[in-house]
């Protein structure tokens, strides 16, 4: 007995000390060694490219003659406007971060619309041969005009610009979302449908359970297109209607020859632009993850 | 004379794109007992998932009736339940939720939540599943989503148990042990079933009659054989037993000698 607990007891002690002290360490090594890796991979590319068009963009536009400012130039003249973001002196002489706020709030509403009917005209025409083949046709032609093409046509109908420029956002996020819609309730797998007609699901059930479900990655790719689109469309349909909005702000600055202003102005419309487009690519992933057949 | 459980009387069907008809199925008739368990078996193409389909309701005969229990079958419903070849799984929701949809919507009225939830597991249990209850199909094999497939048809208490080559997919140990499975449960609940395969030995082990369709186009019920083995049957003894070996010659030689497949499918 006593040999026997010398046995264990001795070995016993660095055996299982010494593996969870390196247990330990390695790991957390391992994570910021992966981290270090991780950064440097995935962001100094992005830094080295931004610090050399930056640079060239400084030196091409340092010169006497250049017609645009510089970066450092930009910097000085807009120095206001980029670290006051929500000064408010009333009418259109507003902060960055209401300009933005001003052409997003239009956005959301002509995007929710679109979303709520593109969705909708998507599952008629992907369910039915003969809406498909009555309204097919229409919104092939029609998704070709131009999204700014609809605006004197949607002033002259609603005499005023707000719901005008909601109208134009609607107008030019709903083809994708009806098209990619239609194309994921077209290639609903013929199981599903069947699994659905044997246990009898009714409309509404069958819609909820399997048509929304099944077609959520289409349509979540048409959604994403049209946020895109929406958001390319608001500019150019603010610079027309004018008001608190990026659009007309860009048109205001190039208006009173205030260079450095517009090109801030485009930094903001990008990265919003870009924010918007992973909002929506995040929430598909998250809607339709496991949802692809295995 | 009484009435077959499940009559198929007199089926055709022809199936028409454009200006072209081809003729499938030519006066299919056949009575099934309750309790029986038939299996079609045929060449590839002649038509043995458009008569499932046909009994399932979800295609309709060109001419000729299904009858089952008294009525007429004009669509599909729960009282056929179908298992597919490739399982059929709702992929968006886990094992226990593509039981319960179905659970949920048969038994609303007839059956309280509670009950419902206790059936969802209970037919779970019964093929062996219910250690991924929380698992979507695309986290578990193709044996285990063939069971949870046969969970959801037995859930459903149909009158007529419908299987499309419900093994087809599966590797040789994953389908004798799911052949084993389907007759231990087969032996509990008594159900009336129509198997389709192309597995000579799953039809002699599994099957009361077994049912050789000719090749298409046109086809039709060529022979039935009855087979009259014993139950329980054990593979492993029935591979020496010389009745089941004759069994296995009769269907080899009409599929392989009678109908055998001049083009190659
Ligand atoms: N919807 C349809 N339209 C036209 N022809 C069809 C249709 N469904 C089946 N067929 C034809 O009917 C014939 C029988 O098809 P079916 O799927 O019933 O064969 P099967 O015996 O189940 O074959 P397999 O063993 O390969 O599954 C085939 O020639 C097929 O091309
Ligand atoms: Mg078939």
């Amino acid at each position: 007995m006593n040999s026997r607990a010398n046995i264990t007891s001795v070995p016993a002690e660095p055996l299982v000390i010494k593996p969870r002290v390196a247990d330990f360490k390695k790991p957390l090594v391992g994570i910021l060694k992966k981290w270090k890796t991780f950064l440097i991979s995935r962001f100094l590319p992005p830094l080295i490219v931004m610090t050399i068009l930056v640079g060239v963009w400084e030196l091409t536009c340092s010169r006497p003659d250049a017609s645009l400012p510089s970066a450092s130039a930009m910097l000085e003249q807009s120095w206001e406007l980029i670290v006051n973001p929500f000064y408010d002196n009333g009418g259109n002489d507003v902060g960055m971060a209401w300009q933005i706020l001003a052409s997003l709030e239009r956005v959301a509403y002509g995007y929710l619309i679109a979303v709520v009917v593109g969705v909708s005209l998507g599952v008629l025409i992907g369910q039915s041969t003969w809406a498909l083949r009555g309204l097919d046709p229409v919104f092939q032609v029609l998704r070709t005009v131009p999204p700014l093409a609809w605006l004197p046509l949607s002033l002259a109908g609603f005499q005023d610009s707000h719901p005008s420029a909601i109208f134009v956002i609607f107008i030019t996020a709903i083809w994708p979302i009806i098209i990619n819609t239609s194309v994921g309730v077209r290639n609903i797998p013929e199981d599903y449908r069947n699994v659905a007609r044997v246990i009898r699901l009714n409309g509404l059930e069958y819609f909820r359970q399997v048509m929304l479900p099944s077609a959520a990655p289409y349509i979540f790719s048409g959604l994403r297109i049209g946020v895109g689109l929406s958001w390319l469309a608001i500019v150019a349909a603010e610079m027309l209607i004018g008001g608190v909005g990026i659009g007309f702000f860009i048109w205001d600055a190039w208006n009173s020859s205030l260079i450095s202003d517009i090109i801030l102005a485009l930094i903001y419309v990008g990265v919003v632009g870009f924010i918007l487009d992973r909002m929506v690519a995040f929430i598909g992933n998250r809607v339709t993850r496991g949802t692809s057949a295995g | 004379m009484a009435a077959s459980y499940l009559q198929i009387e007199q089926v055709s069907m022809d199936f028409t794109r454009g200006d072209l008809t081809s003729h499938v199925l030519q006066n299919i008739n056949l009575k099934i007992d309750k309790g029986e368990y038939i299996s079609i078996i045929g060449h590839s193409g002649c038509g043995k998932s458009t008569v499932l389909n046909i009994v399932a309701g979800l295609l309709r005969a060109t001419s000729g009736v299904v009858i089952l229990d008294g009525k007429e079958v004009n669509d599909p419903g729960p009282d056929r339940s179908l298992v597919f070849q490739n399982h059929s799984l709702l992929p968006w929701l886990t094992v226990y939720e593509n039981v319960a949809l179905a659970v949920n919507k048969i038994f609303k009225h007839s059956k309280s939540a509670a009950e419902r939830h206790e059936w969802t597991l209970r037919n779970l249990e019964m093929v062996n599943m219910t250690h991924a209850l929380n698992k979507r199909p695309a986290e578990i094999s193709g044996g285990m989503k063939q069971r949870v497939g046969i969970a959801r048809a037995l859930s459903m208490e149909p009158k007529v148990l419908l299987l499309d080559e419900p093994f087809g997919a599966l590797d040789a140990l994953t389908r004798a042990h799911l052949q084993d499975e389907v007759m231990r449960i087969q032996s509990e609940l008594k159900n009336t079933v129509m198997m389709i395969t192309h597995d000579v030995d799953e039809a002699v082990l599994l099957s009361d009659r077994i049912v050789m369709m000719t090749n298409g186009p046109s086809a039709t019920i060529g022979e039935i054989l009855k087979i009259d083995l014993p139950r329980p049957r054990d593979r492993i003894t029935l591979a020496d037993d010389p009745t089941y070996n004759h069994y296995r010659h009769q269907v080899l030689s009409f599929l392989y000698e009678k109908q055998r497949k001049v083009d190659v499918a």
